[in-house]
């Protein structure tokens, strides 16, 4: 397919540009196969260039013969172009549509994007299962890299290599792999330094309705507990759910058959229900009616805030399962790959310092949500403004990264990144020039060749001329474990990605600038400091000039 | 004294509401001005002190097996709950605060041992007409309510239009509520639009009055540019057509020339307390799920009430700015919500008002003295509980929406709002007691109180906020007043939850860096001194050298007047030189900022509640 198919009207001028607390901009609209570009031809003014990619949903109006297309953003952006001609305004609203919905991935921009810079160290090669594993290796023998997903055949959502018990075979993980959804048997998550206690993370377990056992199962978790120790099993599902999940074949471990194992049920909502969640959530922060009492039952019936107060508790009691009780502990909910990652990346988050730093965070994403086979393809083809009937759409990055945010938000000095840091892997996750979020799993990634074809974001944001933005001025390393607040007062809204197109953020950037010069003023006046103290015992000693005459 | 039978109470339990720590023991202390919880604990003393005059109200829940719970709610919103082993005891004590309650001397509990009175000149508010641009053409100064006798709750010294004569300020006195006519609030210099205020007239249905009438044209007169005013009744609708039966209400357009009426739609006090009532219940309900604490915040309606304050604050800068019109405003008796949307108008307006001693002034001419009635509003006495009304709380809770909106503006931080709050119900400085200026002339405040004011500028380095950039300052504040805009302020309402709160301070880390910055300037002048000397001393053996020039200039970092007249030739320093500029933040080291910096703190923090962990092994 050509994209030239697609656009049938390639070039429009006079058109007049919409963005939110921005001025209005006259010029001309280009469409190409990923961008929408519009251009004043002017020096000086800023150009819209927008990925095909980013948008949501468009909708069109005709006054007389002025056509006006209203573009949502999956970055919950709106913005407005005004096309005089009826039919130009047509063909580019078909355009626009056709070429946002592209329906092959290997079409998507990524593919076509040349990087402008130098790929120093290249992103894809950074977070390697073995690399990540090495430092295990040091701390324990307790655990092995097993390439027996190799080929994808045991559980296809799974990378190459994963953790596991020492004690337990390739063979037996095949049995296990039968026993849990999806083949996904459980695996090492993370690796408590401090007292050796670990998070493992599988899909549920197929008991069905008679109540099925895997020996095999049970042997592999329990040969993660030391003697005379009893582990936790989070299931991030309510008990009913859980219930309900046998008649299709799923179910939960059996106290029976896991007599060392206590088993808690959390209830973390599944996708489509955080979708419509999030839906309610970006309408209610539209809304500009002026009603206190109908934004704030808006907000309370989207639910969003309870889904954020879920995770974040669900993921304190797996770290304090781990820091406080020193019990191991495995997380699942129904597939493994959404609420079961929220968990097991977040608690990382509140357990290890390493998390919290600009690298450490990087590969917490790639180890727990790329490489751990969270579907982004799927969840993310569609954001808030998608009329379509969500089936696989959920935002379930969005609000790990929500979660991530309260912490930071509760420990701003904790953190080696800031918000803005957050907010690009949100907008990169829906859409980017970058491959890192393309694809549902490593199967899939390697088929399409992402390394080879692709930049990684990565590759991108570790320049050290773009890292610059996204560090925290405040950061002072913390080698402890931080313990979020999860009272209502103490999880706001996430004003920096839901309220960030609806109102102007002129004098908080102004204060962060404010902060960030404070700072580094006080880093400058120190080094002088130091250095002229250098000076002055140089010259007391060397050049004499002190001696009184 | 000596009513304190039971001076003391061992083995009191301190429950914390909500972390899942364990419950400390202490001894309780009672002393005549606060209790004094002291824990048990060995390493470090920790107290708890509540000030009497806070206890807003004590409950006594069921006795337990562990004793007899009390439950103490105080006006800043601590909640205390102790459990008193003996029912005996916690009878006694219950007693004793009772008892101390209307025993206590207002103006006893001085909190500085100064011998001089002083302080009360501190804040000057015929300065601050002066700084105003007042007197002109257009306003005037007036005595004509030395005595309080054209009203008693103003104060003596008043700002009117020129224009307006004797009995026209007699004549509209008697056409409004308890004589409150208009005077100025605040004049625009830049435009000579005024902000003035009074309360309802006695209009009833049909009645009118030349005088009020003359007075309002006079007003709309003194800003001879516009061709109208603004008359802007803050409360809503429907409550001031009520008022008309009882022979008040609201202006009549065709009575007045040429001015626009305007209702804004703020509630009245009962409303108000009421709604107050149910946001503190929803701050401190036990583990409420995230839909239970939205639904409780919207139907307390708090933040709707909050808004409309600010929207009519807000309104009142439109006009002021962009129609270049002068406003009147009034409610009822003028005094709460008119004070409320009267000093948010000139906060908005004008950036001194955002500044430490601005604010004092602020509070000091459009709340004390106009005669926003402290007394009643705050419960400083036993009194009719219907007067208690958190107006004052409100207009501070604005204050701080407006800091989140705009973190550059104000010279102040959170902390400042905070411990006016507390002095408003402390009653430690005579500033907030009594109801109008007349009361505390009568009960002779400033010979017997010290002010607030002074107390607070001594400590004026805890208050600042560090990111305060006065060159924005020069600015006019719109603030956003869409609904999502405000949410609730935890710092105030669950203040003393500190598990709530951020465990890193970002105010802190600044306030630090403030102070390290002015040590490490000071080092580096010391490091100075011995390079002017030693340069003084080469010039005079003639044996300076390029390296020392240059040496020199790097020295002069930091303090760039410096670099110009570093010159190997000059022989005389300019004074300037030994003592580098100071900038505003910079001064003495502020005692315990740094036990509080950062990194230290996360250690304290817990799981979050015991809710987490429903098992314990």
């Amino acid at each position: 397919m050509e994209f030239a198919e697609l656009i049938k009207t390639p070039r429009v001028d006079g058109v007049v540009l919409h963005r939110p607390f921005m001025p209005t901009v006259e010029g001309t609209l280009c469409l190409t196969g990923h961008h929408l570009i519009l251009s004043s031809r002017q020096d000086n003014t800023e150009e819209l260039w927008l990925l095909h990619s980013n948008i949501d949903y468009i909708e069109k109006r005709f006054v007389g013969s002025l056509g006006t297309i209203i573009v949502k953003c999956k970055d919950l952006r709106i913005i407005q172009l005004d096309i005089p001609g009826m039919e130009e305004c047509l063909n580019i609203a078909s355009s626009i549509e056709a070429l946002s919905t592209l329906d092959s991935v290997s079409l998507m921009y990524p593919f076509f994007y040349r990087p402008m810079f130098e790929v120093v160290e290249d992103g894809w090669n950074m977070f390697l299962p073995e690399e990540a594993f090495k430092e295990i290796e040091t701390l324990t023998d307790e655990w092995r890299l097993s390439s027996v997903n190799k080929d994808f055949g045991v559980c296809p959502t799974y990378p190459q290599l994963v953790a596991v018990p020492k004690a337990v075979d390739d063979d037996t993980l095949r049995k296990v792999a039968t026993f849990r959804h999806g083949g996904r048997f459980p695996v090492l998550s993370y690796y408590h330094k401090k007292n050796g206690m670990v998070m493992m993370r599988a899909g549920q377990p197929l008991t069905g309705t008679n109540g099925r056992r895997c020996k095999e199962d049970e042997k592999l978790i329990n040969a993660t507990l030391r003697p005379g120790k009893r582990g936790y099993i989070i299931d991030t599902r309510a008990i009913n759910v859980a219930q309900q999940a046998k008649a299709r074949g799923g179910g939960f471990e059996q106290e029976a058959s896991y007599p060392q194992w206590r088993r808690i049920h959390k209830a973390i909502e599944r996708y489509n229900i955080l979708q419509e969640s999030l839906i309610k959530l970006v309408e209610a922060c539209n809304d500009q009616s002026q009603s206190m009492d109908r934004w704030l039952s808006k907000l309370e019936a989207s639910n969003w805030q309870t889904h954020v107060k879920e995770i974040v508790t669900t993921a304190c009691l797996a770290a304090q399962c781990i820091d406080r009780e020193g019990a191991s502990v495995l997380v699942h909910g129904t597939e493994g790959t959404d609420s079961t990652l929220q968990v097991t990346s977040l608690a990382q988050i509140i357990l290890d310092p390493c998390c919290r730093t600009m690298r450490g965070f990087q590969s917490l994403v790639e180890r727990e949500w790329l490489q751990a086979g969270h579907p982004f393809q799927q969840r993310c083809a569609q954001s808030a403004y998608s009329n379509s009937k969500a089936r696989l759409e959920a935002p379930v990055f969005l609000l790990f990264l929500d979660c991530v945010w309260q912490v930071l938000r509760q420990f701003p000095c904790s953190f080696q990144f800031n918000e803005h840091f957050l907010v690009l892997l949100f907008e990169h996750a829906y859409a980017s020039q970058f491959g890192t979020f393309l694809g549902n799993n490593a199967a899939e990634r390697l088929k399409l060749k992402l390394p080879q074809k692709t930049v990684s974001l990565w590759s991108w944001v570790n320049r050290p001329q773009e890292m610059e933005r996204f560090l925290n001025p405040l950061y002072e390393p913390n080698n402890l474990v931080i313990w979020p607040s999860v009272a209502p007062q103490s999880l706001l809204l996430w004003e920096g990605v839901f309220l960030r197109w609806n109102r102007s953020s002129k004098c908080l950037d102004e204060a962060y600038d404010e902060m960030v010069h404070i700072i580094e003023y006080n880093k400058e006046l120190q080094s002088k400091v130091n250095a002229l103290r250098r000076q002055l015992a140089q010259l007391e000693t060397g050049d004499g000039l002190l001696e009184t005459p | 004294m000596e009513y304190i039978t039971t001076p003391k109470v061992e083995q009191v339990k301190l429950l914390d509401r909500y972390t899942s720590k364990k419950p400390t023991f202490g001894t309780l202390y009672l002393t005549t001005t606060h209790l004094i919880y002291v824990e048990n604990s060995s390493d470090t003393r920790k107290e708890t002190w509540i000030l009497h005059h806070h206890i807003a109200a004590i409950e006594k829940l069921p006795l337990t097996a562990a004793g007899c719970p009390l439950l103490i709610h105080c006006k800043n919103f601590h909640v205390v709950h102790f459990v008193i082993p003996r029912e005996r005891d916690c009878q006694d004590v219950t007693y004793l605060i009772f008892q101390l309650y209307p025993e206590m001397h207002m103006f006893g509990l001085l909190v500085a041992k100064h011998e001089e009175r002083i302080g009360w000149a501190t804040v000057d508010l015929k300065m601050e007409y002066e700084r105003m641009g007042l007197p002109n053409d257009l306003w005037e100064m007036t005595d004509l309510n030395k005595n309080y006798g054209i009203c008693s709750t103003y104060p003596a010294d008043l700002a009117v239009p020129s224009a307006a004569s004797k009995a026209t300020i007699v004549g509209s006195s008697k056409f409004r509520s308890r004589g409150r006519f208009p005077v100025l609030s605040y004049f625009y210099k830049q435009n000579n639009a005024a902000i003035c205020r009074c309360s309802q007239p006695l209009s009833g249905f049909n009645a009118r009055c030349m005088e009020d009438e003359q007075m309002l044209q006079d007003i709309s007169k003194a800003n001879p540019k516009s061709s109208f005013m603004y008359v802007v009744d803050t409360r809503p609708k429907l409550n001031a057509m009520a008022n008309r039966a009882a022979g008040k209400g609201y202006e009549n357009e065709d009575h007045y020339s040429n001015i626009r009426f305007q209702f804004v739609g703020i509630e009245n006090i009962h409303v108000m307390r009421s709604s107050l009532q149910k946001l503190v219940e929803v701050c401190t309900a036990k583990s409420p799920t995230m839909s239970d604490f939205l639904t409780g915040l919207e139907n307390s309606g708090w933040l709707r009430h909050i808004k409309a304050v600010m929207d009519a604050g807000l309104f009142l800068v439109k006009a002021v700015m962009e129609e270049k019109a002068s406003v009147l405003v009034h409610c009822s008796d003028g005094w709460d919500r008119t004070a409320q949307v009267c000093s948010l108008a000139g906060i908005l307006l004008d950036p001194f008002y955002r500044t430490i001693k601005g604010l004092m002034v602020l509070i000091e001419k459009e709340w004390i003295s106009m005669g926003h009635k402290f007394t009643q509003r705050c419960g400083h006495l036993e009194g009719d509980p219907k007067e208690v009304s958190p107006i004052f709380t409100q207009f501070i809770e604005c204050l701080w929406h407006l800091m989140e909106q705009f973190p550059c503006a104000f010279e102040f931080n959170e902390r400042y709002l905070l411990e006016i709050h507390d002095h408003v119900y402390a009653c430690q400085f005579g500033n907030f007691i009594g109801n109008c200026q007349k009361e505390r002339v009568e009960m002779k405040l400033q010979e017997h109180t010290y002010s607030l004011w002074p107390f607070l500028l001594e400590r004026k380095q805890e208050f600042l906020n560090p990111l305060y950039k006065s060159s924005i300052n020069n600015e006019v504040l719109k603030p956003n007043t869409l609904p999502f805009n405000f949410k609730l302020w935890c710092g105030m309402y669950n203040r003393f939850d500190k598990g709530m709160h951020p465990r890193q301070s970002v105010l802190d880390c600044l306030l630090g860096l403030s102070q390290q910055k002015a040590s490490e300037e000071e080092k580096m002048n010391e490091l100075q001194k011995p390079w002017i000397k030693a340069l003084t001393w080469s010039h005079q053996t003639k044996a300076s050298s390029a390296r020392s020039v240059y040496l020199l200039r790097n020295l002069a970092w930091g303090c760039p007047h410096l670099v110009p007249s570093v010159s190997p030739r000059s022989r005389t320093w300019p004074p300037s030189l030994m003592a580098p500029r100071r900038t505003r933040r910079e001064v003495v080291p502020v005692r315990g900022i740094w036990r509080e910096t950062p990194a230290a703190d996360p250690g304290e923090s817990k799981p979050p509640s015991s809710e987490v962990l429903p098992w314990r092994p």
